[in-house]
């Protein structure tokens, strides 16, 4: 059976990691490989490194950290923030990145995908959508979630999946941040609605609002930052609890 | 003894120059058939699409040489697809190694399959020391179905074959060198037939 990921978002701002950690025995919290290696060992199915500081300047300092977390790595990883163009992601997934995900760029010139897809394969293509329930109506939201669109949730994940899409990283905004747990009821209409996995973001808190959002809102991937940057929830304490709920998950020895 | 990667711009070849080079060896990308008939041991990868990586084999005079190699060959991903006569995927015509059609999932399942999947295998050649059932990373719409080589299988819509092997060719679907220590494993088991 195919296992439901565990992800890690590690958040960059020129080319270190952001939110601050408290992981014990790192030389250097900072240090997104450090990092990226560390959650490799405990069992971290895949990593997502979020670019937030995507200036023209950094776009260079972020393709030098893809070369040196692909060095240390061997599991996968996506690399997103600032992504607009062709190049800007060839340059990525030459230097070591697995997928590309693509945001307000998507939003804003939606052919991106179309392109992006026909260079290098739908596989490689994540479309990172943040959206925000505003009056019962699921509406996309760019820049972090900061500038509302007139795009409905539903409408635009149907359509990322027909320009080719392979994936979709589904934020809610309303979520995120509460440590209350996932979009389950969202998540689970849009897994029914397009055939391309889905991965949750937004709300972890506890390990049940992980086995929720497998159970309920059906997602093929859950991705957390804050609760494992700050060790509330150890992924290896995570997987166990979503093994002993019958969800297949994979469990090695390196993290049993 | 010197390992070659096939560069016909397929995808990210990065990370597994990487993999080999943390096993100590430097693999050497390049698309010159002399090169690659002279090696040791030819690692054929593959991501994107079979229509326009067929073109591309061609374009070099790959599609001809691969086929007569006789030093042990590894396809990854559309490389093990492209061993096979044919693939759905925009009715191609593979390299005719392996006498089967690569199919698409069907849609009863989410596509493409992306993750970590359980594989059971010959416990020979690539697959030595390798624990049974051990996880490998996969990401594909498309398969092979299970076939007299097959060597290794997983399952998603049913079983289908996830390692091949015939002759001194082999593939595997999984990336192995995004598939933590197991796949690791298997890239050395490589180096060493």
């Amino acid at each position: 059976m195919l296992t439901k990921r565990i992800i890690p978002c590690l958040d960059i701002k020129d080319g270190r990691t952001v939110k601050g950690v408290n992981f014990i025995n790192l030389r250097d919290a900072g240090d997104p490989v450090e990092l990226a290696k560390r959650y490799t060992m405990e069992g971290a199915d895949e990593l997502v490194f979020l670019d937030i500081s995507a200036t023209e300047q950094n776009r260079k300092t972020l393709s030098d950290l893809v070369l040196r977390v692909a060095g240390a790595l061997n599991i996968p990883f996506t690399v997103g923030g600032g992504v607009s163009s062709v190049s800007d992601a060839k340059k990525l997934l030459r230097n070591g990145a697995d997928k590309i995900a693509v945001n307000s760029a998507a939003v804003r010139t939606p052919d991106l995908i179309n392109k992006l897809s026909k260079s290098f394969g739908n596989q490689c293509v994540v479309v990172a959508v943040d959206a925000k329930n505003i009056n019962g109506r699921w509406m996309v939201h760019l820049v972090g979630g900061k500038v509302p669109t007139h795009i409905e949730l539903k409408d635009w994940v149907i359509e990322v999946e027909q320009r080719g899409a392979g994936e979709i990283l589904f934020t809610s905004m309303d979520h995120d941040g509460t440590k209350n747990g996932f979009a389950n009821q969202t998540l689970a209409e849009l897994s029914f609605l397009v055939n391309i996995p889905i991965i949750a973001s937004g709300g972890a808190g506890t390990t049940d609002h992980f086995v929720d959002a497998f159970k309920i809102g059906k997602a093929d991937a859950a991705l957390a930052a804050s609760v494992f940057h700050y060790g509330e929830i150890k992924i290896p304490d995570l997987k166990k609890k979503l093994k002993q709920e019958n969800i297949e998950i994979r469990i090695t020895n390196e993290n049993s | 003894m010197n390992t070659i990667i096939i560069d016909y711009d397929a995808g990210n070849v990065k990370s597994l120059q990487f993999a080999l080079e943390r096993l100590g060896v430097n693999a050497i990308l390049t698309n010159n058939s002399e090169l690659i008939a002279a090696s040791d041991r030819v690692i054929f990868p593959g991501q994107g699409e079979a229509i326009s990586a067929m073109k591309k084999l061609k374009k070099h005079g790959l599609d001809q040489l691969i086929p007569t190699l006789k030093q042990p060959v590894l396809g990854i991903c559309l490389g093990m697809q492209l061993l096979c006569d044919k693939t759905e995927e925009g009715e191609t015509n593979g390299l005719g190694i392996v006498p089967t059609k690569v199919i698409r999932f069907p849609n009863t399942v989410k596509v493409p399959q992306m993750g970590w999947n359980v594989v059971t295998h010959s416990n020979t050649g690539l697959f030595q020391g390798i624990e049974q059932g051990c996880y490998m990373y996969l990401v594909h719409s498309y398969f092979v179905p299970i076939e007299p080589e097959t060597s290794a299988k997983s399952n998603y819509a049913g079983e289908y074959s996830v390692g091949l092997k015939k002759n001194n060719f082999y593939g595997v679907q999984f990336h192995p060198e995004k598939s933590s220590k197991a796949g690791s494993q298997l890239l050395e088991n490589f180096l060493k037939i």
